[in-house]
């Protein structure tokens, strides 16, 4: 088992987590919690391509360009936006109905 | 026959000429305004009205001067002024005048005598409540007819023949609350219509023939010598040219304005307008158009009469016109209208005047239509100072005696009766009259004319003096209170009567000053006029027939005129014979029982026509594009309607059963979202694997 495999089924683990988490809790920063861990399970991969991934820099031992640290540091600035604002949305429906809880956010519907 | 006339070249129109539009145009501008003022406004409307005439008077004077002033050195007068009216693709469509001996008299003719009606009119019709409907209708009737005298483009002149045509009509119902007198309008308009289709085809048929409208354009007229050369050489049926072809349908045009037989019907029945309208229609306007036009267009008739002959035109004109002479002066012995007689008498002249034209020129049958104009003015508004004076009653039986009442109009009427009767020397109408029969008695066709001319003028002076005896002589037999008639009455007649006096010495034949001045060659005075062979015996006969007339008929009425209640002295003679002339020898009746009748069974059938047939398609069509309707609704509801709504109703559910799915709830979406993503990687990986 090469490391990358491992690397993969941690994400993958991460991901599932995440995503559990996502679709059963109720409460709305929970779900925030789960959509990080899942986008985290997306950094981790990115990381591990970089460094064990089929691309000829990983193969040859090239000096190393930083691409995937790169594209993981903007994942994370992405995640920590989408955060403050989910963050901010959560406390304003939390003013507006005095509660956290998605079921009882419904009124979008057909 | 009469001689070519050699006319100055027209060298550009002079300024007189370029003016000559003025003469009808200012008459027809007053009509205009009078028709917009207020019915109150009396006094304005026949001021404008006689204003503006006298006006026109006063050009047609210059003009006249104009044309004497030209006239030297056997070289008359012709100018013209054309412009093109219309332009279609190559089609030219001219209108112009022209100013010429024919128009100039014409032109002074109508204003003068017009203007003495108009102003007899302003004291005829004093106390007519549509005083100014009245003037408004005058001055047009006078517009029009100076149009049809001045034009120079045949269209023009039918366009200002029918503006006559139609304030005829206008003028002839004027009192429209008589339903005598709207079918006395109604017929004038409709027999001369008949007349003026021919006339419209004669004018067509030059037009399309000669190319152009215009009479005189400097060589290139339609009736200048280029344009008759090629008529004569087209061949229309019957052995006629295309000139005499168009000759004679213009002539019908002519018969129906001039009351020509057969359409001569109209006129007697004109009587139903007031009487200046009839002495306007009689004398000076209306019946004088179809003569001018005849001698109008006097080189289309004659084109192709070799010297000395005729034409077929020219002798259908005369045929027609002396029998019209005849027939019309027979029927007028045995009328009791005032009015009537006279108009039967006018009918009888314009025939003279036509034959006078078919067979001796235009100078011949010009001077007989001027002379006429005045002593029939004369007449007519005798007449009517008569009717006026005895409260509009119009049947001679129950007049009589008025000379002693009405003395200036018994005098100035009996010298229009002398005029008329064509009494020897002193009045015109004898020398008028002597020249149309001194040119029957040359005419090479046959002699019957003549005979039947000279019978006419017997007839003339017998039913003349037969009115004048109901009239003036005798005991008044109901006229009460008769009384002279105001002075605006009857100083006009004194002028007509002086003219008609005075007129004759122009065209004696010792000083044939007005042949000369239409035909453009110079005058002396000499006696030896009179020696022409024949021409003193000619002279005797007509005063012997002249005079016969005159005491037959002082004989037969005189002083003796029989009371209301009695019967004529010449219907106890001979009844049947009577009867027949009393009722205008059953020509209405026969009219009625061909013509009318024939278009009352004419229209029965277009209404059976209408009704059944063409009513019976239409609405058999009508019926069935119904019944197609009611398929296509029928369709419409149930079949297109049908899936429409069934489709709309599948649309609905549907989107219904869709809407369901959007709870609203973020995490079911989530779920949705997640399962496709599976589902979508698993079908990745099983078709990579393949």
């Amino acid at each position: 088992m090469n490391p990358l495999t491992g690397y993969l089924l941690v994400a993958a683990l991460l991901f599932a987590i995440g995503l559990a988490g996502a679709l059963t809790r109720r409460n709305a920063i929970l779900v925030l919690i789960g959509i990080e861990l899942m986008l985290n399970a997306a950094n981790l991969n990115l990381i591990a391509f970089w460094r064990y991934g089929p691309h000829p820099q990983a193969l040859t031992g090239q000096p190393d360009p930083l691409t995937g640290m790169m594209f993981a540091i903007f994942s994370i600035a992405v995640a920590a936006a989408e955060a403050a604002v989910g963050l901010g949305l959560v406390i304003q429906i939390h003013r507006h109905a005095h509660t956290t809880d998605l079921d009882a956010m419904n009124r979008m519907k057909g | 026959m009469q001689e070519t006339i050699s006319f100055t070249p027209q060298l550009g129109a002079s300024a007189i000429t370029g003016m000559l539009w003025l003469i009808p145009a200012v008459p027809i501008v007053a009509s205009g305004v009078i028709a917009v003022l207020k019915q109150p406004k009396r006094k304005s409307a026949s001021t404008l009205a006689i204003g503006a005439l006298a006006f026109s008077l006063l050009l047609s004077l210059i003009a006249f001067g104009h044309v004497l002033s030209g006239w030297s050195h056997g070289q008359a007068v012709r100018e013209t002024a054309n412009f093109t009216w219309l332009q279609f693709g190559t089609t030219n469509v001219d209108l112009g005048w022209v100013l010429d001996p024919l128009s100039a008299v014409m032109l002074v003719m109508v204003t003068f005598v017009g203007l003495l009606i108009f102003i007899y009119s302003t004291g005829y019709m004093a106390q007519d409540e549509n005083y100014t409907r009245f003037f408004c209708f005058l001055s047009l009737f006078a517009g029009g007819m100076l149009g049809v005298v001045i034009a120079n483009s045949i269209l023009l002149l039918f366009m200002s023949w029918e503006i006559v045509g139609l304030a005829s009509y206008l003028l002839i119902g004027f009192w429209y609350l008589k339903p005598s007198a709207v079918a006395a309008a109604n017929k004038a308009f409709l027999t001369t219509r008949v007349g003026d289709v021919f006339f419209l085809l004669g004018i067509v048929w030059l037009f399309s023939q000669t190319g152009t409208l215009l009479f005189y354009n400097g060589g290139a007229g339609s009736i200048e010598a280029n344009a008759l050369m090629a008529l004569l050489h087209q061949h229309a049926a019957l052995g006629l040219s295309a000139a005499g072809a168009i000759g004679l349908l213009i002539f019908a045009g002519a018969a129906g304005k001039s009351g020509q037989f057969p359409l001569h019907v109209w006129l007697p029945d004109a009587m139903e307008g007031p009487t200046p309208v009839s002495a306007l229609i009689h004398a000076a306007t209306m019946v004088a158009a179809g003569v001018y036009l005849i001698a109008r267009v006097y080189p289309l008739m004659q084109a192709g009469a070799l010297t000395g002959g005729t034409t077929t035109a020219l002798t259908v004109v005369t045929w027609v016109g002396a029998f019209t002479a005849v027939f019309a002066a027979l029927i007028a012995v045995a009328q009791n209208d005032i009015k009537r007689i006279l108009a039967y008498s006018t009918v009888s002249q314009l025939g003279y005047m036509m034959a006078g034209l078919g067979m001796g020129g235009v100078a011949v049958g010009m001077f007989h239509l001027i002379t006429h104009a005045f002593f029939k003015a004369l007449l007519f508004m005798g007449a009517g100072s008569v009717i006026h004076g005895c409260h509009e009653e119009q049947d001679i039986r129950r007049m009589g005696g008025l000379k002693s009442d009405m003395p200036a109009t018994f005098v100035t009427y009996s010298i229009g009766m002398l005029a008329l009767c064509g009494f020897p020397l002193l009045f015109s109408g004898f020398w008028s009259k002597d020249g149309i029969l001194e040119a029957a008695q040359h005419f090479s066709v046959s002699k019957v004319p003549f005979y039947m001319l000279v019978f006419g003028a017997l007839l003339t002076a017998f039913y003349m003096t037969r009115q004048v005896s109901y009239v003036f002589f005798g005991v008044n037999r109901g006229a009460k209170n008769a009384h002279e008639s105001p002075r605006a009455m009857t100083v006009p007649l004194a002028i007509l009567a002086f003219f008609a006096m005075a007129l004759g010495l122009i065209g004696t034949p010792a000083w044939p000053w007005f042949r000369g001045f239409l035909e453009g060659h110079s005058v002396n005075f000499e006696w030896s006029g009179f020696n022409e062979p024949g021409l003193l015996a000619l002279m005797a006969t007509s005063t012997v027939v002249v005079l016969l007339g005159l005491v037959l008929g002082w004989r037969l009425y005189g002083d003796n005129t029989p009371r209301p209640d009695e019967s004529d002295v010449l219907e106890r003679a001979m009844p049947l014979p009577w009867k027949w002339l009393h009722d205008r020898l059953y020509m209405d009746e026969l009219y009625g029982m061909t013509v009318i009748a024939f278009y009352g069974w004419w229209a029965k059938v277009a209404d059976w026509l209408d009704r059944r047939v063409w009513g019976g398609a239409v609405g058999a069509v009508a019926w069935a594009f119904g019944l197609w309707a009611q398929l296509n609704r029928f369709l419409d509801t149930n079949v297109v309607d049908g899936s429409f709504d069934k489709g709309c109703e599948e649309l609905s559910t549907g989107g219904g059963l869709l809407s369901r799915m959007q709870s609203g709830r973020v995490q079911t979406y989530l779920r949705l979202l997640a399962l496709a993503v599976v589902a979508l990687a698993a079908i990745l990986i099983w078709s990579s694997r393949a």
